[in-house]
């Protein structure tokens, strides 16, 4: 799926960012790779951007972001 | 030897070899290293205390319940705590430097046998235009910007970013306008300096454009008085001080809201274009160095007030001055201006002393009212007037007096007034700032005018609204 | 008048920290006899690690803000006097990355590449290691003559995160100084190295990254030839051949417009075109 549709206080492992430009170099600046661990932490108050936890940092993506990067979700229930 | 465009192609030939994926292995190899090197050296000897701290105070900035009420009361509190804060300062410096410094220097000039012409050119107009200036906007500067600084510290203000995004994205504008437009509350010049952190020149001119509806702290004294006089006025005794204050806020957060329709309008119109990147990073909170911070601030905005006293207010003072106490024929300068501008100040639903004193106040949003009050009572010829001096009124009651009585103003003219100071040119400083800026003539102007066109044609709706419903 | 000259008003704004100058500095910073230095430091980080902090550490006042040649983008730059040797001080744009689109990038990058600062001090926070040396790592393929300032230790520390630096500089092969800048710590250490380096540029090569197969290495070695040829003098000739290959739309730009090297050493403060716009 792809990360936009993470739900709050989820977490996931980050498959493939679609789109090859400067959008997609910016994300992998932030650290957003495939193989890496992301957490959505939560909502601005007007349900976008979204803060995200990467490599010990929180930062916020627009949904239009969110939705270049394919996820696999973390169950936590294991 | 090759050329460029043997490079060039060279290269391209290579890229086809070797895909398209060459970018991404590189920044994943690294990203690999990073891991591991930081993997060596760091350890976590516990996850909870202030990370967990951190994201429980993020959680209630950004809720959905109390992310924009903590927010407005987050700017009330500032714009409170400047206005309250400023106000046994404001009236210190205005006893020293306009009562007993003043006093000195007619004594002195009186010692020296100065010319009347002289000594009031000097002390009434150059002198205490800038006495004006700096007791009017030192004190509230000296205490916004080392706030917003702390708050920047802090950390609160990437959040407020955060809340706001999506209206400033619908609007077409960058995420971090959002910042730049908190900035022009203290100062427009400054706030149209912070917009060098917006990359994109298209999304930037929309930022700088559009700061001015930001209520900058010299604009503040204005809307006071008059939200006191006229809005707080309509009240009972009781609630009147809350209900001019919250005039105040609702004009404050008004100029946010015209932020973003001019903003859309614009990135609509002439500045077309994409949202171009945007990623915001919610550093952790960190307690603020409040004593560094206030020092550095307080001396650095100390002197730049200064200096803009002496570079703008001291003519503006020189200006008033002169076209109050130059006669053509049986009247003053001042008295054939304002007759010229009165029936377009009447028809827009403020006056000719208000535009006179506007037109005079470009320099400096400051002086606005000291001169519209020596202008009512220099042309009624009022003998609390000392010719061609700025001056201030003891208290809101007796400047009521004044306006309404001796000027003629009415409710309608105090709601515009507040409507028109959100709404008018940036002040010669800013304009000065934004030519800095952006070198483009073209743009500036727009800057300058777009404002001063909208607070016209808003004056001019409110009024003939007032007009056709028989409200005045 | 706010003109450009005015640094207060952007310490202020902008997302820097403006905490204050530490007044307890041991040595002397040099008044502004411009164009007289002998040692050029280039100041680089993430934005939110402190950098101005730091900034206004070595240097105090003795700042001059202005912009980059042609750019609208603010660039401070200071000097400072140790141990009879007075340095300048050149603040890049806080940028995440080198390889990105961003002008913030380019322009850190454009000085780091072709402006040759003496030392480059790299600002990191302590608390987000990991990511920080992703830049770090990236500057370690344009030069060795860095410095690291592990900053905002105080934060690590309540945040209970505890760093060794011994393992940090063994890895990266430089020297690390942990610094919380806006309590002055540190910053004498930071000094030290700075000063240690740009006397000794360092004889031991620190750790480079070997990640290029046998194709891969030979186009970047033609690349390479192809490029000193043409530009003559172009110092790290091979990580523009490294980013050609990687399809860097800008450095694909500076090559066609031959602008590569040219743009780098800003020789005044100027004022930005926004005039292109329209």
């Amino acid at each position: 799926m792809t990360l936009d549709k993470l739900k709050a206080g989820s977490s996931a492992i980050v498959t493939k960012i679609g789109n090859a430009n400067a959008e997609r170099r910016r994300l992998l600046d932030l650290g957003i790779l495939p193989g890496t661990l992301i957490e959505n932490v939560m909502a601005s108050p007007l349900g976008d951007p979204i803060a995200y936890r990467v490599r010990n940092a929180t930062v916020a993506l627009r949904r239009e972001q969110a939705r270049l990067i394919e996820v696999e979700e973390i169950n936590t229930t294991e | 030897m090759a050329d460029s465009a043997d490079i060039l192609e060279t290269a391209a030939q290579f890229r086809r070899q070797i895909g398209d994926e060459l970018h991404d292995k590189l920044t994943a190899t690294i990203y690999a290293n990073a891991e591991k090197i930081a993997e060596r050296s760091v350890s976590y000897a516990g996850a909870g205390g202030a990370f967990a701290f951190d994201r429980k105070l993020d959680r209630i900035l950004t809720s959905r319940v109390w992310g924009f009420p903590l927010m407005v009361l987050m700017l009330a509190g500032v714009l409170w705590l400047t206005i309250a804060g400023a106000n046994v300062p404001s009236a210190m410096l205005a006893s020293l430097l306009q009562d007993t410094v003043y006093n000195l220097l007619h004594a002195t000039a009186a010692a020296l046998n100065a010319p009347w012409w002289l000594s009031g050119f000097l002390i009434d107009g150059v002198y205490l235009a800038t006495a004006w200036v700096v007791s009017v906007m030192l004190p509230p500067m000296a205490i916004f910007f080392p706030l917003f600084t702390l708050l920047e510290d802090f950390g609160y203000l990437p959040r407020v970013a955060f809340n706001l995004d999506r209206l400033f994205k619908r609007a077409g504008a960058h995420g971090k306008q959002a910042l730049t437009m908190m900035m022009g509350y203290g100062c427009n010049a400054a706030g149209v300096v912070s917009t060098r952190v917006i990359d994109s020149p298209r999304e930037r001119l929309i930022a700088i454009i559009t700061n001015n509806f930001s209520i900058c702290n010299g604009r503040f004294p204005t809307m006071i008085l008059i939200g006191t006089i006229f809005i707080g006025a309509t009240a009972p005794p009781w609630l009147a001080s809350f209900i001019a204050a919250s005039s105040v806020v609702a004009v404050a957060i008004l100029g946010v809201i015209f932020t973003l329709l001019v903003s859309g309008f614009l990135s609509k119109t002439v500045l077309k274009g994409e949202a171009s990147n945007f990623s915001l990073e919610l550093p952790p909170y960190r307690p603020p160095q409040i004593w560094q911070t206030l020092y550095r601030s307080i001396i650095e905005r100390t002197l730049i007030v200064l200096r803009r006293a002496v570079i703008m207010a001291a003519p503006a003072g020189a200006v008033v001055w002169l076209i109050g106490n130059i006669y053509i024929g049986n009247e003053s300068v001042a008295a054939h201006l304002v007759g010229f501008l009165n029936p377009f100040g009447v028809l827009i639903g403020l006056n000719g002393v208000i535009l006179l004193a506007y037109i005079v106040a470009i320099p400096a949003n400051e002086i606005v009212v000291p001169t519209i009050l020596m202008l009512t009572l220099n042309l009624a010829k009022s003998s609390l007037a000392q010719a061609g001096v700025m001056i201030e009124l003891e208290d809101a009651a007796q400047t009521q007096q004044v306006l309404t009585e001796l000027g003629g103003w009415t409710l309608l003219t105090g709601i515009n007034l507040m409507l028109f100071s959100l709404l008018h040119n940036p002040c010669s400083t800013t304009i000065l700032t934004i030519w800095n800026e952006t070198r483009s003539l073209k743009w500036t102007s727009i800057a300058t005018l777009l404002p001063v066109a909208l607070g016209v044609g808003v004056c001019f709706l409110t009024a003939t609204a007032a007009r056709l419903f028989g409200l005045i | 008048m706010l003109k450009q000259g005015e640094n207060k008003v952007e310490t202020a704004c902008g997302g820097c920290a403006a905490a204050g100058c530490g007044s307890r500095e041991p040595h002397r910073r040099a008044g502004g006899e411009a164009q007289k230095w002998d040692y050029t430091i280039a100041l680089a980080g993430n934005p939110n690690t402190g950098k101005s902090t730091i900034f206004n550490a070595l240097t105090g006042l003795r700042q001059h803000v202005g912009n980059w040649a042609g750019k609208t983008v603010a660039r401070a730059e200071g000097y400072f006097g140790f141990n009879d040797k007075k340095y300048r001080v050149v603040d890049l744009p806080g940028t995440y990355s080198l390889l990105s689109t961003s002008l913030d990038e380019e322009i850190a990058r454009d000085y780091l590449l072709f402006g040759e600062p003496d030392v480059t001090t790299v600002v990191i926070d302590a608390t987000r290691v990991e990511r920080n040396l992703h830049l770090v790592l990236q500057i370690l393929e344009i030069t060795d003559r860095v410095v690291v300032a592990l900053n905002l230790m105080d934060e690590a520390r309540r945040n209970s995160i505890r760093i060794n630096e011994r393992n940090l500089e063994k890895d990266l092969g430089i020297p690390v100084v942990p610094m919380a800048a806006r309590r002055g710590e540190g910053v004498r250490e930071l000094l030290t190295a700075i000063e240690k380096t740009a006397l000794n540029p360092p004889a031991v090569e620190p750790r480079r990254f070997e990640y290029l197969d046998a194709a891969l290495e030979k186009a970047v070695e033609t690349l390479t030839a192809q490029l000193c040829e043409t530009f003559g003098n172009l110092p790290n000739a091979r990580w523009v051949a490294m980013r050609l290959l990687e399809g860097d739309e800008s450095i694909i730009a500076a090559v066609r417009d031959k602008t590569l090297g040219t743009k780098a050493e800003n020789t005044g403060l100027q004022f930005p075109q926004l005039a292109e716009v329209k």
